[in-house]
């Protein structure tokens, strides 16, 4: 449903008119929009922006963790018509127990990395992306270092009495 | 390299030869598996994530202002860039004013770290290629430029200069003198450059043609910046979404169409020297007035106010100990950096430390490039496609 006061905003209304149920929330702080998107209609929702819009371009793709807050994560698309000079932000929130979304490569194959880092570094998976592997950790890695639960210095050195 | 090798589907054997991660011309730590016929690269696949050092999970434990250093670690030949970046993402959020003097400084500072940046990758890509002695040309160069950075700063790589707020220092006494020098100078050694190379027969078939990439596809690889604008596609993000004063000054967007590492060469040499116009308009239209904002609680003061006056030592203390909040939200801020497109998404919770900081850094998207722009070519274009490409492992790893 569209939120108030975006009935102004031409792609919010565009994507409204495509698929109602697609929007979910959207917010327009400091000239920036950001529409909240149902995580099972990203990738035809990505399609119809990028056909229908003009969005030839995706900037990136990432993620913040939420944790303790629920649903955790937020899958962030930074989208951009070159064109018209415009950006719009896509947020997906996923749940925190076994986070997965369809992967956009099929539309921009710029999503390529972007979301192997965020599988690698978030331990979100992406569905239907061709080669979804570590990207930037080591392959034998355990744990994805950007989640909030992760520490920042590693572990505490332990001393042992010998 | 793999003595059996891969077959093909026509039986056909393909060697598997594994360049870098430590060589000469990958610029850094970068793996790069290739698959060959002959001399013929059937396949490539780029590794990387040798150089990653954690840096966005370090800005969520440095208070604001302090994670400005991470910002120089980042791409460290274009750090006032990053720089710049991060501050104005951050003052959006806080929503501050920066006067003008401020302004165009750290316009003049952007484009000295352009010239700086486009010089280290002349001279290595020319290296790389085999004409030795336009490096040393280009070093000599980037040596006064060093020497200026660190005037300002007091530091030549990590400069950590430009601030949230403003700048870290007022600038140095006399330093119209040295940057003038400099920039008068500069064109007539471009023109030394352009004689090395423009016309230079090795150079021209070492490039010409080379690392020859349709505009659609680089566009859908994530590709921006000069890359772009050398297959033809006028799109300048100091034009289009002009950020801290770029719309005063004027300049040209260079542009080519013939989108090989020959153009990807000329339109660099351009930006070098409309960069150096833009020094030169800074210098002269350079306002008077404050080189830091009028925001107390972000700012530090004066070290006089400080002495003498009560609420400056109180805000001093207050910044010092614990930061400074930054209100709830995000932002995406983008600026041109000499590699292209470099965007900082901040996210605030309201306190003194970033929620989260992501950087979506031009030779991360840049690279992504690199297997098309080989793919069905010989092992030697690889070295001139990557030198094309302007990478720094720096920035794509981080």
């Amino acid at each position: 449903m569209l939120p108030d006061g975006f009935a102004g905003v031409t792609v919010a209304a565009a994507i409204e008119e495509w698929d109602s149920a697609a929007i979910e929330d959207g917010k327009a702080e400091r000239g920036e929009v950001t529409l909240f998107i149902q995580p099972g209609k990203i990738r035809a929702c990505c399609q119809f922006l990028k056909q229908k819009l003009q969005f030839e371009r995706l900037s990136n793709v990432t993620a913040v963790d939420r944790l303790p807050a629920e649903p955790r994560f937020e899958i962030v698309y930074h989208l951009h018509s070159i064109e018209r000079s415009e950006r719009l932000r896509l947020v997906c929130r996923l749940g925190g127990g076994n986070p997965e979304i369809d992967s956009v490569v099929s539309v921009w194959s710029a999503a390529d990395w972007y979301e192997r880092e965020v599988f690698d570094l978030f331990g979100v998976a992406f569905k239907g992306h061709p080669n979804l592997k570590r990207l930037l950790m080591p392959e034998d890695w355990v744990g994805h270092p950007l989640r909030k639960d992760f520490p920042v210095h590693g572990k505490r050195y332990e001393y042992r009495d010998e | 390299m793999s003595e059996q090798g891969v077959e093909n589907q026509r039986g056909e054997r393909r060697m598997v030869l594994n360049m870098g991660p430590q060589h000469p011309s990958t610029h850094g730590v970068l793996r790069l598996i290739l698959e060959l016929e002959g001399e013929t690269i059937r396949k490539a696949e780029p590794d990387i994530g040798f150089l990653h050092t954690g840096i966005e999970k370090q800005f969520e434990a440095l208070p604001y202002q302090q994670a400005v250093t991470l910002t120089d670690r980042v791409d460290y030949l274009a750090n006032l860039s990053n720089n710049l970046c991060y501050a104005l993402a951050v003052e959006k959020l806080l929503d501050i004013e920066i006067p003008p003097r401020a302004q165009w400084m750290r316009v003049l500072l952007a484009e000295l770290t352009r010239i700086n940046s486009h010089l280290v990758w002349l001279g290595t890509q020319a290296l790389d290629i085999g004409a030795m002695s336009v490096f040393l040309y280009c070093f000599r160069e980037r040596e006064d430029l060093l020497r200026i950075f660190e005037m300002f700063s007091g530091q030549r790589l990590m400069t950590s200069y430009i601030r949230i707020g403003g700048l870290a220092l007022e600038p140095p006494r006399g330093w119209e003198k040295i940057v003038g020098k400099f920039i008068n100078e500069f064109p007539g050694k471009v023109e030394e450059y352009e004689n090395l190379l423009t016309e230079n027969p090795i150079w021209k078939s070492r490039t010409v043609g080379v690392g020859h990439v349709p505009l659609d596809v680089l566009i859908d690889r994530g590709v921006t910046g000069p890359l772009l604008r050398a297959a033809g596609l006028d799109w300048d993000i100091r034009k289009a979404e002009p950020y801290c004063g770029y719309e005063h000054f004027q300049f040209d967007v260079p542009l080519r169409t013939g989108g090989d590492v020959y153009a990807r060469y000329l339109v660099r040499l351009e930006e070098m020297r409309q960069s150096a116009g833009i020094v030169t308009q800074a210098m002269e239209g350079m306002p008077g007035g404050a080189w830091k904002a009028d925001a107390p609680h972000v700012v530090l003061p004066d070290r006089e106010k400080m002495k003498t006056q009560m609420e400056a030592l109180i805000y001093h203390f207050k910044i010092v100990t614990e930061g400074f909040q930054v209100p709830e939200g995000e932002v995406y801020q983008v600026v041109e950096a000499p590699r292209g497109e470099l965007g900082f998404f901040v996210v605030s919770d309201g306190s003194a430390k970033p929620y989260r900081v992501f950087m979506r850094t031009p030779s991360f998207g840049n690279l992504q490039a690199l297997p098309d722009m080989i793919r069905d070519r010989l092992v030697a274009d690889v070295i001139a496609s990557m030198g094309s490409l302007d990478f720094v492992l720096g920035d794509v790893d981080r």
